[in-house]
């Protein structure tokens, strides 16, 4: 409704709430991506799977996903190994 | 123990300098024991503002290595016999500044009977600014009504959050006050500003006060006086106000309102 006014009275948005809308869009994006947390350890985990791995089944590195989840309370470490298709 | 609190923004120019240097006179005139560090390590400007540049020996980096004691490095300040200095060093690297060597400073000077301690952060997100933040208890995280500056802050608050010991430790997170700065009523009222409610809304930490854009602000910091000593300013008023809620005092928001003026322009259609 204020909107509508505001296109009938053909006033422009002001830049202030221009300003915040933009902030909370982009911070509702950065705050999921910083939530999402990443120990810095996950990488070398999957070295070190990787290398485990290898001496029983031929893999790439790629095969291994490491993940860290969180939901609620929990902490959930989802380890995912595809394994090679038999030709 | 001492109180260690940090100002810090992530933006550059916002005001950390003139807010530390206010906030630790500020706190030093209602009766504490304070201590002022700077933590822009190569880029030091605590001691101009403080009016102190010409009394700098020995810096922190001195102390953290070793080559000066805290009694030689710390500078009193001749408005406030219970405040103190510690500059940052000009000259070295910003790897001379070490987790521990910082701990034993704090540790010291909380030793020495300091109440609390306030930790002016440099800008941006690397070593001088994590290490300003590490041991804080307490964040002033100053924030100028424009958008590279809050998104600065926001991201600041998730460092705050998980980067400093508290979180590490799983103890009780730092505490985050938010300070606006370089606020502007009128162009508030006019929408071409975010007003502090925006900010709050964003940002979600409790408001610890509101200081106006002001010429006192480079008047004071030409002198080498932290503004809060420019005596009937609104800014002097505004940052002893801060220190007051910070101190646990619940008092209104001052200077955010526009002038009556613009009121009266408003309602017969001025512009």
């Amino acid at each position: 409704m204020g909107s509508f006014l505001s296109f009938l009275l053909g006033e422009k948005k002001k830049t202030a709430s221009v300003a915040k809308e933009r902030l909370q869009i982009i911070l509702a994006h950065e705050r999921s991506g910083r939530n999402a947390f990443q120990p810095d350890y996950l990488p070398a985990l999957q070295r070190d799977l990787m290398a485990v791995i290898s001496k029983y089944i031929k893999i790439d590195l790629q095969d291994i996903k490491v993940n860290l989840e969180r939901q609620d309370n929990l902490e959930v470490l989802e380890v995912k190994i595809e394994l090679p298709d038999h030709k | 123990m001492a109180r260690i609190v940090v100002v810090t923004s992530g933006k550059g120019g916002v005001g950390k300098t003139t807010t530390s240097a206010s906030f630790a006179a500020g706190m030093a005139m209602a009766g504490h024991k304070t201590a002022v560090i700077d933590f822009d390590v190569g880029l030091r400007n605590l001691d101009l503002i403080m009016g102190c540049e010409r009394r700098v020996v020995y810096d922190l980096i001195n102390v953290i290595q070793g080559e000066a004691n805290l009694h030689q490095a710390l500078i009193k300040d001749k408005q406030c016999d219970n405040l103190s200095v510690l500059a940052a060093s000009q000259t070295r690297d910003k790897e001379a500044l070490t987790k521990d060597g910082v701990e034993k400073v704090l540790n010291d000077l909380g030793g020495m009977g300091f109440d609390y301690i306030v930790c002016d952060s440099p800008a941006g997100i690397e070593t001088g600014a994590l290490m300003a933040m590490h041991f804080a208890d307490e964040a002033l995280v100053v924030t100028n009504p424009e958008v590279s500056s809050v998104r600065d802050s926001d991201r600041i608050l998730g460092m705050l959050a998980s980067k400093t010991r508290r979180a590490i430790e799983g103890k009780e997170p730092v505490k985050e006050h938010l300070l606006i700065t370089r606020y502007n009523p009128n162009r508030v009222d006019q929408g071409q500003m975010l007003s502090l409610e925006d900010i709050k809304d964003i940002l979600r930490i409790k408001l610890i006060g509101v200081i106006p854009e002001s010429e006192t602000v480079l008047q004071a910091s030409n002198q080498g006086l932290p503004a809060v000593h420019m005596k009937g300013s609104e800014v002097s008023e505004a940052y002893k106000d801060v220190v007051d809620r910070f101190l646990g005092k619940d008092t209104p928001m001052r200077f955010v309102d526009p002038l009556k003026g613009g009121f009266l322009k408003r309602l017969f259609g001025g512009k």
